[in-house]
């Protein structure tokens, strides 16, 4: 008895310490989770369509953090930056009278440029001011959100479906995009099995954009961008680029953000401005962690695991909970379990050269 | 003090290993209260790891201790850490400074041994609520200054001074401590200009009349001969002599410091140097500026011969490895630099690459590494990024795809050919121990094919039986590959046994270029030449 | 020539400093016209103001002295004097009895989360910003859990009027009429209309002392000192570890008081709310006031109260004369507070870069001077 209890202790710690305790906490959290769920009333196959929707949201924006951890920029608390330029991209593609799939298209080619613009005053920000990037990333981010609340007032749309209807003018807080591209990734090939729902285009979207990273990881630049990350100063003594580098992962960074804003749109099927920005970053930075990043090391399997993870607790928690102790703590644990989550990455020592 | 006639200080057969490798053997040290001694030796004599063993050092307790044991006035003490040797009476200056800089020299003097008021509220909440007391403050460094003999302005900032006054309030912080008696000097006038060197020597007499004993560690013999009564000469781990000062002089300091007892054939390339000797000039370094912090490297100019492995010496902050560093463009350097008839841009380690140049770093885990990577990309990356191998192309060069086959198969030819210990070519390369991880940093050299290579330090810091297979691997690729080798060393001996000619470089300039097989007192009279 | 540059760089280095307060001088003295307000009108909000927010200001400047830079984890503190005055409304102890119980009662809460918060901190040297500003988002959550979910239940709250309806937590404002504003009136004062809260300013001015004397004291030094080269000071023998610990408690502890003094003025607690932006309007101001990330001065905190809350004052009314639509200038100032950061930020950061490539081109020249002398 005793020893059984030993051996399963030490394969606990062994556990433990691979896979970081939050992490497991996190994960068996989860699965308590699903287990209960169909004790206290609720139906398994619509809580997994929920959870399989979400993760079809976010992503993408989950994946976005995945070049800058690469190049040794760190988390990218700057997320709202790439969000604003799809968001730049979703309204300019409304008010230029885009409809159905031809305005979610429109959308990606007109965020693009910005995209690539603002990424690149980004990354030449943070090429200035290496070792503090994260801290700078967060006010970057919020600088520009609170810049936009002012452009989404001033800038001249037009749009009936977009400004408000007494003023006629300045942009909603929320703007419905049914007639535009609300679910058209969803809907191609969706599969519905009974309460079972699989936006089956949505995750081919995301499979193709993580596919894509992960063949540029295997290229010789991306290979490059990971030696930047893993000892910028062994990349230079190897003829790098070290600064160049770095600010294509932002640009790729704040592209990504801006394509993962819009398909969470898609989904969603608002388009949501002014603070909305705001908050996006955390959950995106918390995500990647839980699935088991640090600072200095991502992976796609990391964005995956992290963001069926996330999104199960934010799901599944105010069901269960709700129904079972008539409290919807939901939110409190979201805030506990994510910050928590981003703690606990940063007070690690970072490996190796750092 | 129960004493009355015990040296002031007594070490007696002190021994020390690193995991196995001895370092310090059988050292027996006495200082008199009062008296001056001058510790010599190279780089690697022991002269640092003795004086930590003294200071209580942590990493001397961490790496297993040391045997023997140390009296000071007669009583047996062990040191569990500096401060336990300072509450002792031992004050040392390190080489490094150890100074606040937005504080005063005043408030640095004093650090952490403040004279305090107390007050009501360090009462209740301790005695950290004292507040200063600065009249006692600015008596106190002032006394200590006094005591020292050099005037340093007790109110200026330290980041506002220069150097040699950074140095002067250290040596007064050990001063204002009233129980000092024995302070240790760690190359205290490799920071001074020739006056403030002067003036230093001159308190240094001071404090010794004033009944304080000093150990003075320096490379400038001239300054031991000044002022030391005794000198103590080390060589590797061993004391080798200890003498009056008035009975050695600098030529015997010098013979001593390097000689070896029984005097090695030197080259076993130097057979073949002299047809090497006939060699066109492949590079030429022309008044080379290198700002390598702890490295500078001034003037240098320096040229090699197609074909020969050239050997750059020199005593540690010399500046000898700033000239590899330099040239790969690793720190900001000016000069000219011809390889081949062709001037190689300065500043941009990408050129010299191109140039088909490679650099063993001697940072391994700074520079040479990517530690948390597998051994895979450690060998292949340098050459993938600049010469394009190990790749496959897609739709017609677009993709450049890593060609993990062609990797793994460059990476195992140099685990074997090099004996790298490892457990697969995917290990990460932290795991690897000193030795092999050198081993990596040489193989991702080759890997480059270079026509140039530059190896700083090759051997520091991994065990015999590697340093062996290391020079023996960089004489073969010089030889079989018609390779130009520069190997950067402190280690004279290894560079007498590999090199065809060794340039020695001291204080930042060439001292001189000899053949390898010249004597070793030659080559240590060079090193000790223009020192600073 | 070496002297001149030194004042020159030490003039840049001024210029640099004053860049930020010369801005906002500027953008006070342009909207200032345009917003119409009366003097005797703005005078007497930028007096109120500082009786509010100068208490919590000052909390910052301890972390900054022991190198630990901006707090952001002040809002621990800030939450902990929420908790002192709910429970305190909750026992309906009014007026400066029931501030000062409330103060009492969030010291020990700011103690606990002070040492929580440091000792995070010491885990995450070099990215101590990014970190307390986590933890204040973490602690917020667990704030949530205590006040929407324990208090109620667990910890007993008797009244209707600031528990919801549901029997447990406490409601998203909690009033504080019995309270409002009683430190300020405690000594009235009227100059020519403009209301001056003497009481407030009193113990303001107490606290500027308090930190004067502790900037005197040992602690003091060896914060200082740490706060400059950790590794020196803990070669002296100085805990380093533990002294950031307890510069995080003082700051921590120091919150809460100035949330309470903060609290009284504005007459009522938004419960979920109140903390979260106070760091950040807080260590907006201080910037503003001319003080970085490393350095940071009384006399910053005052300049910054006074410039940033004008800015706050006249940017919404000048900004809705402009455009038209009032959201225009309230947007603006949230924009301008996380500009001012984001630009303290960026200045700090680029500044370590500079002085170190100062010392490298300092060396080259004079090697390249003592190279033509050969």
């Amino acid at each position: 008895m005793n020893e059984t209890k030993n051996k399963e202790k030490s394969w606990l710690r062994n556990l433990v310490e691979s896979f970081g305790l939050p992490r497991l906490i996190i994960t068996a959290f989860l699965l308590i989770l699903l287990i209960l769920a169909p004790f206290v009333g609720a139906d398994l196959p619509t809580q997994i369509s929920n959870i399989i929707a979400r993760f079809s949201w976010n992503g993408i924006l989950v994946l976005a953090m995945v070049p800058m951890v690469h190049s040794g920029c760190g988390l990218n608390f700057g997320l709202p930056l790439g969000i604003i330029s799809g968001l730049l991209g979703a309204t300019l593609s409304i008010e230029f009278g885009f409809t159905g799939a031809m305005s979610f298209v429109m959308a990606i080619v007109i965020a693009t440029p910005f995209a690539l613009i603002f990424g690149t005053g980004y990354g030449w920000l943070l090429n200035k001011i290496k070792g503090g990037e994260m801290m700078i990333a967060t006010y970057v981010g919020f600088s520009s959100v609170s810049l936009m609340c002012m452009m989404w007032l001033i800038l001249p749309y037009k749009s009936p479906n977009m400004v408000w209807g007494l003023a006629g003018k300045g942009l909603r807080t929320t703007i419905s995009l049914e007639g535009y591209y609300s679910q058209v990734l969803a809907n191609i090939l969706r599969i519905k099995i009974g309460n079972l729902v699989i936006p089956t285009g949505t995750l081919l979207f995301f499979a193709l954009l993580a596919a894509a990273i992960w063949a540029f990881l295997h290229t010789k630049t991306g290979t490059a961008m990971t030696a930047v990350g893993s000892n910028p100063v062994f990349a230079r003594a190897a003829g790098i680029n070290v600064d160049r580098i770095r600010l294509l992962s932002v640009v790729m960074s704040t592209w990504l953000a801006a394509i993962g804003i819009l398909v969470y749109e898609q989904g969603f099927g608002f388009v949501q401005l002014y603070m909305a920005p705001f908050y996006m970053a955390l959950p995106a930075v918390s995500a990647i962690l839980i699935g088991g990043a640090s600072v200095n090391k991502a992976t796609i399997m990391n964005v995956i695991i992290g963001t069926i993870l996330f999104q199960g607790i934010v799901t599944m928690t105010p069901t269960v909970m709700n129904n079972m102790i008539h409290m919807d703590m939901s939110e409190v644990i979201r805030i506990i379990a994510s910050n928590g989550m981003i703690l606990y990455a940063l007070t690690r020592k970072t490996e190796g050269s750092k | 003090m129960n004493n009355g006639n015990a040296p002031l200080l007594e070490m007696r057969n002190i021994k020390k290993d690193f995991f196995g490798n001895q370092v310090l053997t059988d050292i027996n040290l006495t200082v008199h209260e009062g008296e001056v001694v001058g510790l010599v030796g190279e780089n690697g004599a022991g002269k640092s790891t003795l004086m930590r063993i003294l200071f209580g050092a942590d990493m001397i307790r961490e790496t297993g201790g040391y045997g023997g044991e140390v009296l000071l006035n007669g009583q047996k003490v062990q040191f569990n850490s500096p401060f336990d040797a300072i509450e002792a009476g031992i004050g040392m200056v390190h080489q490094e400074f150890s100074l606040i800089p937005g504080f005063s020299t005043t408030e640095n003097i004093l650090l952490n041994r403040e004279p305090v008021k107390k007050n009501l509220v360090s009462e209740v909440f301790g005695d950290r609520m004292n507040t200063l007391n600065r009249t006692m403050m600015d008596e106190r460094a002032a006394n200590a200054i006094e005591m020292m003999g050099v005037k340093v302005d007790r109110k200026m900032i330290i980041s506002d001074m220069p150097v040699g006054h950074k140095q002067f309030t250290e040596i007064a912080r050990e001063l204002s401590k009233e129980q000092l008696k024995l302070l240790i000097l760690d190359e205290p006038t490799a920071v001074l200009t020739e006056k403030e060197a002067d003036a230093l020597l001159e308190s240094i007499r001071g404090m010794a009349k004033r009944g304080i004993a000093i150990i003075f560690i320096t490379h400038r013999l001239q300054e031991i001969m000044a002022v030391c009564d005794k000198v103590v000469v080390m060589r590797d781990g061993y004391v080798v002599s200890e003498e009056a000062s008035s009975n050695t002089s600098t030529a015997i300091i010098t013979r001593q410091m390097v000689g070896r007892d029984v005097d090695q054939p030197a080259s076993a390339a130097s057979s073949d140097a002299e047809e090497k000797k006939d060699a066109p000039v492949i590079l030429s370094v022309k008044r080379l500026w290198v700002d390598m912090p702890g490295e500078t490297v001034r003037d240098v100019s320096l040229d090699v011969r197609e074909g020969e492995i050239l050997g750059i010496g020199g005593l540690a902050g010399q500046g000898k490895l700033g000239i590899p560093n330099g040239i790969m463009g690793l720190y900001p350097a000016g000069g000219t630099v011809v390889f081949e008839g062709k001037e190689i841009p300065l500043n941009s380690p990408r050129s010299c690459l191109d140039a088909s140049f490679a650099f063993v770093s001697e940072d391994r885990r700074g520079v040479g590494l990517l530690l948390d990577e597998s051994l895979e990309w450690n060998i292949a990356f340098p050459a993938m990024q600049i010469q394009n191998r190990f790749l496959k192309n897609y739709l017609g060069g677009l993709v450049k795809w890593r060609d993990e086959k062609a990797i793994k198969e460059v990476t195992d030819k140099y685990i074997s050919e090099l004996a790298i210990r490892c457990t697969s070519s995917k290990q990460k390369a932290k795991e690897l121990s000193g030795g092999n991880q050198q081993k990596v940093c040489l193989a991702k050299a080759f890997a480059l094919n270079p026509r140039m290579l530059f190896v700083s330090e090759p051997t520091r810091g991994i065990d015999v039986g590697a340093k062996a297979l290391v020079l023996e691997a960089l004489r073969r690729f010089n030889r079989e590959n018609g390779v130009t080798v520069v190997i950067v060393s402190s280690e004279l001996e290894e560079l007498r046994s590999s090199c065809d000619r060794i340039a020695i470089v001291s204080g930042g300039r060439v001292a001189g270029v000899l053949p390898a097989s010249s004597s070793v007192e030659e080559l240590g009279e060079l090193m000790l030449s223009q020192v600073i | 020539m070496n002297e001149k540059t030194m004042r020159k760089a030490k003039f840049g280095a001024f210029l640099s400093r004053a860049s930020v307060p010369m801005m906002f001088i500027i953008i006070c003295a342009l909207c200032i016209p345009i917003a119409g307000l009366s003097p005797n009108y703005l005078v007497n909000e930028i007096v109120t103001r500082m009786g509010r927010n100068s208490f919590l200001i000052l909390s910052l400047l301890i972390p900054i002295m022991a190198g630990m830079g901006l707090n952001f984890g002040m809002t621990l503190g800030a939450m902990a004097g929420e908790i002192g005055l709910i429970l305190v409304s909750d026992w309906q102890i009014v007026g400066i009895p029931g501030m000062v119980l409330a103060m009492i009662i969030s010291v020990p809460i700011s103690i606990l989360l002070g040492l929580f918060c440091g000792k995070i901190l010491n885990m995450a040297k070099g990215r101590e910003m990014i970190t307390s500003y986590i933890i204040s988002y973490f602690i917020n959550g667990v704030y949530q859990l205590v006040v929407l979910y324990l208090m109620g239940s667990v910890i007993p709250i008797k009244h209707g009027s600031i528990k919801l309806p549901r029997g447990y937590g406490i409601r998203n404002t909690v009033s504080l009429l019995n309270m409002r504003q009683h430190l300020d009136n405690l000594i009235p004062l009227n100059i020519k209309g403009v209301k001056v809260p003497v009481a407030t300013f009193i113990v303001i001015a107490v606290l500027c002392l308090v930190i004067v004397w502790f900037r005197r004291t040992k602690l003091g030094q060896d914060m200082r000192a740490v706060g400059q080269d950790m590794e020196v000071a803990r070669d002296a023998g100085i805990n380093v570890e533990r002294t950031r610990i307890i510069s995080i408690i003082i700051s921590t502890v120091l919150a809460g008081i100035g949330m309470v003094i903060y609290l009284q003025n504005m007459g009522n607690i938004a419960t979920y709310s109140a903390h979260s932006q106070i760091g950040m309007f807080c260590i907006a101001a201080l910037l503003v006031g001319g003080a970085s990330v490393d350095k940071a001065s009384i006399g910053n905190v005052f300049l910054g109260v006074i410039l940033f809350h004008l800015m706050f004052i006249v940017a919404p009314r000048a900004g809705a004369y402009i455009t038209g639509d009032s959201m225009i200038g309230e947007y603006f100032r949230v924009f301008v507070s996380y500009a001012v950061i984001t630009i303290a930020l960026v200045m700090y950061e680029t500044n370590k870069r500079r002085v170190k490539s100062m010392e490298g081109e300092r060396l080259r020249l004079d090697q390249e001077k003592e190279g033509k002398d050969e």
